[in-house]
């Protein structure tokens, strides 16, 4: 049993310095068979290994991650978290994790500093007001906390942001969901592995894919760099790489692996108390706890698996920032990355099985996958402990492009691509 | 990246292009004989390499006309242009 976090835990630790905590999780080295494979040990694949625990008392399991766990998008996103998405489908599968993230810190004894300090998207021309609007009254009817702010609300609301009419385009309005914010991401990859770890969930880090063994459909094991490992039953969890585990399995995805990228600024004091998103400029902010600006940027428009991003799309995102807040003009930019994000051609993701029993898939997030991780992590698990999907993920199996029950949620996902 | 050579106007900046996605997908010859399966596999399905790709391109601020590319996804760097039509110089 792992000691529990407290203050008490705390104080007790100060005395000897901070310096006999006990490691969060083990290190082991992999068995040779297991109930359950995850590939992918981010914030979904160590949520699924957990609620596979927890919830569905499947304990013997690794979690394969190539690099360190929480190193790919989960490291790398901008930690917004809302649940304000157009169709029931999308709505109760991201309000699904939000309810999740309400109770995180509590349920996984982790501080995932979860903070729910309202996101308000902006509307700059006619077509994005009604567009919004028809998003709020949506939400509303699916039971999501959403308002309409006029630009005078708007302002009140974030007193930086420039609401002149004179500027290119001007601020004609916003919604709101109040309920939602964003959480500490790396807390959120430790929290879910330390609790996976202490049901006995192996996490295994540096341990690569290399191949995925099929006995005729049935799975029958993964090739990985620690090598052979047995198992009935994977789930793969790899976000951008997911073409690539999927190309192993001989079977195709509808997915295209595009970088994304993220800026932060130097810190500084509490300016932004709120997070605000713009998708016709394609300009969004928030402020980290230790005060950077947390900027997001868009995709690349090209497939590619560098985890950089071109500098012209990070200028066309400064240049709406500076319209938008004329306050920032003098914030010097710390820091710039990229992360592969797996885009769905209808911006939804698939949590589902495929054709080959015992190989699942839990991808095409593109670039809106961290707000989901809880509610991800729990349906995936449902999905591959029972063989069947849970009723929150029915409408999000990979069949859907064959039916034609796509779920386009292109206005929704805030990153335009 | 940043320089690509557009097979009819040469070296040009990377930003006068726009990527069309994966190369040498054929539309299928007889449509109304398609399954909702074989619909999907040409439409949405996608090999989304790591590694060599066949991509189209479009000189859309410049001349305007489609091209085929050879690039490594792993890393951006384009090996091969070549104009629609044509085969592939690399295998």
């Amino acid at each position: 049993m792992k000691n529990k976090y407290s203050i008490f835990s705390l104080i007790k630790n100060a005395f000897s310095g901070h310096e006999n905590w006990q490691r969060a999780w083990r290190d082991p080295e992999p068995k040779k068979e297991y109930d359950a494979i995850i590939i992918g040990g981010g914030g979904h694949g160590l949520a699924t290994a957990y609620y596979l625990a927890k919830k569905h008392n499947i304990t013997n399991i690794a979690v394969l991650e190539k690099g360190w766990i929480g190193g790919g998008n989960t490291g790398r996103n901008t930690t917004i978290i809302r649940s304000n998405y157009l169709w029931d489908a999308s709505a109760a599968l991201y309000d699904h994790a939000l309810k999740i993230w309400e109770q995180l810190s509590q349920e996984l004894n982790y501080n995932v500093m979860f903070s729910q300090r309202g996101v308000m998207n902006l509307a700059h021309n006619l077509q994005d007001v009604r567009d919004l609007k028809r998003r709020t009254h949506a939400n509303r009817l699916n039971g999501i906390d959403a308002v309409w702010l006029d630009t005078e609300k708007v302002k009140k609301f974030c007193p930086i942001i420039n609401t002149s009419p004179k500027i290119r385009y001007p601020v004609l309005g916003g919604t709101l969901q109040r309920r939602a914010g964003t959480a500490r991401h790396d807390a959120v990859a430790w929290g879910y592995a330390r609790g996976a770890d202490e049901m006995g969930v192996d996490i295994i880090q540096n341990c690569e894919v290399k191949g995925i063994k099929r006995n005729g459909d049935q799975i029958d094991g993964v090739e990985t760099s620690k090598g052979f490992i047995k198992t009935k039953k994977v789930g793969v969890v790899a976000a951008g790489h997911s073409s690539v585990i999927a190309n192993m399995a001989g079977i195709k995805l509808p997915l295209e692996s595009k970088p994304l990228q993220a800026l932060v600024s130097e810190p500084v004091k509490p300016i932004i108390d709120t997070v605000v998103m713009s998708n016709a400029v394609h300009a969004y902010v928030s402020q980290s706890d230790k005060g950077e600006l947390v900027i997001g940027a868009g995709t690349d428009d090209y497939v590619s698996y560098t985890q950089k991003g071109s500098h012209n799309i990070a200028e066309g995102t400064l240049k709406a920032i500076l319209e938008l807040y004329p306050i920032f003009s003098r914030m010097k930019m710390l820091r710039q990355w990229g992360g592969i994000v797996d885009i769905c051609p209808d911006a939804s993701p698939i949590i589902s099985k495929t054709q080959i029993k015992g190989l699942y898939f839990n991808c095409g997030w593109g670039t809106g996958g961290f707000k989901a991780t809880p509610g991800s992590g729990d349906l995936f698990a449902h999905t591959i402990a029972n063989d069947e999907p849970h009723k929150l993920n029915e409408a999000f199996n990979i069949n859907r492009f064959a039916s034609g029950d796509l779920v386009d949620e292109h206005g929704a996902a805030a990153v335009a691509h | 990246m940043f320089i690509i050579t557009c097979p009819y106007c040469g070296d040009r900046d990377q930003l006068e292009f726009s990527c069309g996605g994966e190369a040498h997908i054929e539309r299928p010859k007889q449509p109304t004989e398609l399954s909702d399966d074989q619909w999907a596999e040409y439409l949405f399905m996608r090999k989304n390499i790591k590694g060599i790709q066949f991509e189209r391109w479009n000189h859309s601020h410049g001349c305007r006309k489609w091209f085929n590319m050879v690039r490594d996804t792993s890393n951006d760097k384009i090996h091969a242009t070549y104009k629609m039509g044509e085969k592939p110089p690399i295998k």
